[in-house]
């Protein structure tokens, strides 16, 4: 272990924590905000300019109030439920490749071949935050938050599981650098414009990649509880469910948790089927093709290119974000027994046949 | 008795349900993009906007205590709107003005008059039972205060809030 590998890494993990934490902050303006005007009102404008400095007095709101423990609860694991809520949440950013490169350096904390594994692995850690929560409440309607939540997550994960296999039998990596690196050859799951792109194999395979993507988007939507999946909530059922007994910053905890799941989910979805850090730029010299920016260049070249590639990561995280909220305004919860039919008899089902299709055009069509 | 209900046999588009969930945002977006372009009307943004110049003229907002064109208090302490005041927000303390004063004529005038804004229900009788039409009810809506001493309006704040009243009565004004 060499000191520079050390203090790159711990500069990199403070400076993608603050973006991040900002963002959370900023999205749960947006929420509040983009909610509001799809209901024909104003939401929260009086802090600041337009409201801008609203976080930041929903921040000082959390932290001033009392922080007060229920006499009923298990203290132990009701002080560490947020705790767990917040950080596999976090923990997961680290793999996710958010640039290229700057100064040299990649734009990511752990390069690791297990790459969407480890997602996996800490993203379904999360849902101890919530059972633990639910549980250690001791009161009727966060322990059914929990109980909620938990088969909720146990029907699908594996439908977000198995989504992404097409993608791994395509690419043949797990390593998320390596995701990005062919996307950016052969282009976007999605929407593979660069590259050979009149091999028909290559459309033919954006079928099952649009179909895992649509599932996989679905899938995270209930791993991050966000409506039209968010039982273990439910306001108008379970008076906010799980974290019924929570107040203060505890409470924040779990509310700050859910929103750096949804952008820890969007950055997943972005890397897998979004091209990551690329955005093509057509070029016409030398004949039409596809060209695109990135850190390797020479001096103030290099340092602009690495930040346009981080501008470019976020802004398609943020669009992302913008569309979770979107769908969170116009989508009324799902019913539980619809919910579970939803994840075991047809996502599950599409999920697995989807794997099959790729598998099927991948043999005929090789690309 | 049990009751079957008959529910509505969907078709396979209606089954997978995406289009109707397309639709349903559309809709919302068409609501989002309304409101950004400002289309849609939102609520008065009150401390910025007020209604002050959308107020009809039969307004009944807060009474207030006038003064003629000579500067004299109208109100000769008569006590008519204390004693019909239904929730009893009035309480005057009459005086009688020295013989030497511009206006001795008029004999008596208020010493105290206190409207406690707490208990006014803005009803407007005060103004109407008035013969020397000296209170009126102004357009003033938003009377706060942190205390309940700050709401209780004494005679020097009526006074201040009614100015001065031009025209109508003015039998006093020979006698002065």
């Amino acid at each position: 272990m060499d000191y520079f590998y050390i203090l790159t890494s711990l500069a990199k993990i403070a400076a993608l924590l603050a973006v991040v934490l900002g963002l959370m902050n900023y999205s749960v303006y947006a929420e509040r905000r983009v909610s509001a005007l799809i209901q024909d009102r104003l939401g929260p404008n009086r802090v600041g300019p337009a409201g801008l400095l609203q976080p930041i007095a929903d921040a000082f709101k959390f932290l001033l109030k009392e922080d007060f423990t229920p006499g009923h609860v298990n203290k132990f694991y009701y002080w560490l439920a947020p705790c767990l809520a917040m950080i596999p949440a976090i923990t997961t950013l680290a793999v996710v490749p958010f640039g290229s490169t700057l100064f040299g350096l990649p734009m990511v904390i752990a390069d690791i071949n297990v790459g969407v594994l480890f997602v996996f692995a800490i993203a379904s850690l999360g849902v101890y935050g919530i059972v633990i929560a639910g549980w250690s409440s001791n009161s009727k309607y966060p322990f059914l938050g929990g109980v909620r939540s938990s088969s909720q997550m146990i029907s699908y994960e594996l439908s977000l599981g198995l989504a992404v296999i097409p993608v791994f039998l395509l690419v043949g990596q797990l390593r998320l650098t390596e995701i990005v690196r062919y996307q950016i050859e052969h282009g976007w799951m999605i929407a593979p414009f660069i590259g050979d792109w009149m091999n028909i194999g290559k459309w033919l395979l954006a079928v099952p990649m649009l179909i895992s993507f649509v599932v996989f988007t679905i899938a995270i939507f209930a791993e991050t509880n966000r409506l039209p999946f968010d039982l273990p909530e439910a306001e108008t059922e379970l008076v906010g469910g799980y974290h019924t007994e929570y107040g203060s910053m505890k409470f924040g905890l779990f509310f700050l948790g859910e929103y750096i799941a949804m952008i820890t989910g969007a950055s997943i979805i972005v890397t897998l089927f979004l091209g990551g850090w690329h955005l093509p730029i057509p070029s016409l010299a030398g004949g039409f093709h596809w060209t695109y920016f990135d850190g390797s260049g020479e001096g103030w070249r290099g340092i602009a290119g690495g930040l346009f590639n981080i501008a470019t990561f976020f802004a398609k995280v943020i669009l992302l974000l913008l569309v979770f909220i979107w769908v969170r305004w116009t989508l009324p919860r799902f019913r539980y027994d619809q919910l579970m039919r939803l994840g075991w008899v047809f996502f599950f089902e599409i999920a697995l046949v989807n794997i099959f299709v790729a598998a099927i055009i991948l043999a005929y069509f090789p690309l | 008795m049990a009751l079957t209900v008959s529910r509505p046999k969907l078709n396979w588009k209606e089954r997978i349900y995406l289009p109707a969930i397309l639709g349903g945002m559309m809709i919302t977006f068409r609501h989002f993009k309304n409101m950004l372009l400002g289309r849609t009307k939102v609520t008065m943004q009150y401390p910025e906007e007020k209604w002050d110049s959308y107020m009809p003229e039969h307004y009944r907002g807060a009474p207030a205590l006038v003064r003629d064109l000579s500067g004299r208090i109208r109100c000769v302490a008569c006590q008519l709107c204390e004693f019909i005041c239904p929730p009893r927000a009035i309480k005057i303390v009459p005086g009688e003005l020295p013989g030497d004063d511009k206006f001795a004529k008029v004999e008596k005038y208020p010493d105290e008059f206190d409207i406690d804004m707490i208990r006014c229900i803005y009803c407007g009788m005060c103004e109407e039972v008035c013969p020397e039409q000296a209170i009126y009810l102004r357009k003033d809506y938003a009377i706060t205060g942190f205390t309940r001493e700050e709401m209780v309006h004494d005679k020097a704040k009526l006074l201040e809030l009614g100015g001065v009243m031009e025209g109508v009565v003015l039998k006093w004004n020979e006698k002065k």
